[in-house]
C-alpha cells in the first residue's frame, strides 16, 4: 500500500489580501499531494493575515518577528517553534525575508529545519539594482536601469533614459513617470515605505507576461508554467490569468536557470515587445501568488519543492494545460473574539 | 497569408490565441472566412462562395475582406510564407 509521507512544513506569507502572498496557494498545492501528508505551520507577521485563520488549511499558527528586527530575533522565535513542533521543512514566501532566511540556512539545518532557496550571490546578483550587470553576465536582454540613493541623482541621471521611466522599489512597488518632478514624487513615496535605493528603469513598451519556475540548484529546470494576466488589480496583481503555449518564454526559462543554476521557485516577470523580443523586468526569488494556476495546469511545483527538499526523487515536467485561466475571488470569514485575542496576546493559536 | 497554425477557432466564434492569451469573438461570416482560410482557400474560392450564400458583390466583399484581414493582421493571428 502507498503510504504518504508525514511532513511539518512552515510557511510564511498568509496574507491573502489584495497584495497577495502566496503562501495560502502552497499550502493548498501541498495538501494536495498524493505522497506527502502534511501539518502545517503558518508563519505569520501581522495578526490579521487571513491565512491565520483558515483553519482547514494550516493547523497552527505562530506570529514571527519581521525580519527588520534581524535574523537572531527570528531564528530566536523559530527555535522556540520548533521546541513544540518539530518541522522538517520551512517555505518563505516574501522577497524582504530571504536575506535572513538563506543567511541563517545552516543554523536552520542544524535545528533540522531544511529550505530550498537560493544562495546569497544568486539571491544578490538578479536584484533590481544588479539588473544591468545580471543581463550581461548572463547574455540576458534588460531594461536599462540605475539605482539612486538621493533625490539630487534625479537630476544627474543620464540623458539617454528617455521619458516614460518606471519608478522602482527595491522590493515591492513601481510607478511610472513621465517627467522629473513625477520622479520626484514617486521617490519620496518609495523610498519611504521601502528605503534606498529606488531604481530608475527605461520603459519597455509591450505587454507583460510571466513565469513561474522551479530550478533544483544544478542547472535543471523542474517545471516551467507562462502566464499572461488577464485582470490586473490597481497593484498591479493579478486578479486573473491565462497559461500561454510560448516556446520563446520557456526557453528564457531554462537558459535562465541553466546559465545561473537557480535552485528553488523563481518567477519572471517579463515585456513581450512588438518585435517579439523579451525583456527581463525583474526575477523574483521566489514562487509567486498565482502559482495555484501552474498546480491546476498540472505542475504541481510547490509539492516538488518540498521534495527536493527532503530529498525525494522529482522527475521534470514536461508539459502543462495550456489556456487554463485562474480568477480570484474575495471572501469573508467570521472569526470570534477569542481566536483574535489568542493570537495577539499569545502570539500562537 | 494563412490564419496561424495554433490558432484555435471553436464552433461557437470564439478565436483563442494559445502563445498570447488573448481571445477574440467573431461572427457567423467570420467564422466561415476563418476556416475557409484555413483550408487553405485561396481569396477568389473564398469571395466565389461568400458571394454566393450572402447577399453581397465582389467588389464590396473585397472592402469587407480586406478590413477584415487587417483586423486579423493587427491581432497578429496571421502568418505570411516566405
Amino acid at each position: 500500500m502507498h503510504s504518504k509521507r508525514k511532513l511539518v512544513l512552515a510557511v510564511t506569507g498568509l496574507n491573502n489580501t489584495d497584495n497577495p502572498g502566496p503562501g495560502i496557494p502552497v499550502i493548498r498545492a501541498i495538501k494536495e499531494s498524493p505522497d506527502l501528508d502534511v501539518r502545517v505551520i503558518g508563519l505569520a507577521y501581522e495578526t490579521l493575515e487571513p491565512g491565520i485563520y483558515l483553519r482547514d488549511l494550516v493547523d497552527k499558527v505562530y506570529l514571527i518577528p519581521y525580519p527588520s528586527e534581524g535574523s537572531e530575533a527570528v531564528l530566536d522565535r523559530l527555535t522556540y517553534i520548533q521546541g513544540r513542533e518539530h518541522i522538517e521543512a520551512l517555505i518563505p514566501n516574501f522577497d524582504a525575508e530571504l536575506y535572513a532566511f538563506i543567511k541563517s540556512e545552516e543554523k536552520l539545518r542544524d535545528m533540522g529545519i531544511r529550505t530550498f532557496l537560493p544562495s546569497l550571490e544568486q539571491l544578490e546578483e538578479r536584484h533590481k539594482n544588479n539588473l544591468p550587470e545580471f543581463g550581461k553576465k548572463y547574455r540576458l536582454l534588460v531594461p536599462d536601469s540605475q539605482a539612486i540613493y538621493s533625490e539630487n541623482e534625479i537630476r544627474k541621471l543620464p540623458e539617454d533614459f528617455e521619458f516614460p521611466v518606471m519608478v522602482k522599489g527595491k522590493f515591492y512597488d513601481a510607478y511610472i513617470a513621465y517627467n522629473e518632478e513625477q520622479i520626484v514624487s514617486h521617490f519620496n513615496k518609495i523610498s519611504a515605505k521601502w528605503g534606498l535605493p529606488v531604481i530608475i528603469q527605461e520603459f519597455i513598451r509591450g505587454t507583460e507576461v510571466n513565469v513561474v519556475a522551479l530550478g533544483d540548484g544544478k542547472g535543471n529546470t523542474i517545471g516551467a508554467v507562462p502566464m499572461r494576466k488577464q485582470y490586473i488589480t490597481d497593484k498591479g496583481k493579478a486578479w486573473g490569468g491565462i497559461t500561454l503555449d510560448n516556446p520563446d518564454m520557456l526557453e528564457l526559462t531554462h537558459k535562465i536557470i541553466r546559465r545561473t543554476k537557480w535552485r528553488g521557485g523563481m518567477e519572471l516577470e517579463l515585456i513581450r515587445t512588438e518585435e517579439n523580443q523579451y525583456y527581463i523586468l525583474e526575477i523574483n526569488p521566489r514562487i509567486p501568488a498565482w502559482v495555484y494556476l501552474a498546480v491546476g495546469a498540472g505542475q504541481n511545483l510547490p509539492e516538488a519543492m518540498v521534495k527536493l527538499m527532503l530529498g525525494m526523487e522529482v522527475k521534470p515536467f514536461t508539459s502543462y494545460d495550456i489556456g487554463k485561466i485562474f480568477v480570484r475571488y474575495s471572501y469573508d470569514m467570521i472569526i470570534d473574539m477569542k481566536d483574535f485575542e489568542k493570537i495577539s496576546t499569545q502570539g500562537e493559536i | 497569408m494563412k490564419i496561424r497554425k495554433n490558432i484555435a477557432v471553436s464552433d461557437t466564434g470564439f478565436v483563442f490565441d494559445p502563445s498570447t492569451g488573448e481571445s477574440f469573438t467573431v461572427n457567423e461570416v467570420g467564422q466561415e472566412i476563418i476556416k475557409m482560410m484555413q483550408e487553405g482557400l485561396s481569396f477568389d474560392q473564398i469571395s466565389e462562395q461568400i458571394t454566393k450564400e450572402y447577399d453581397i458583390d465582389a467588389a464590396g466583399f473585397e472592402k469587407y475582406y480586406q478590413d477584415f484581414i487587417e483586423m486579423l493582421n493587427q491581432f497578429k493571428l496571421l502568418e505570411y510564407e516566405r
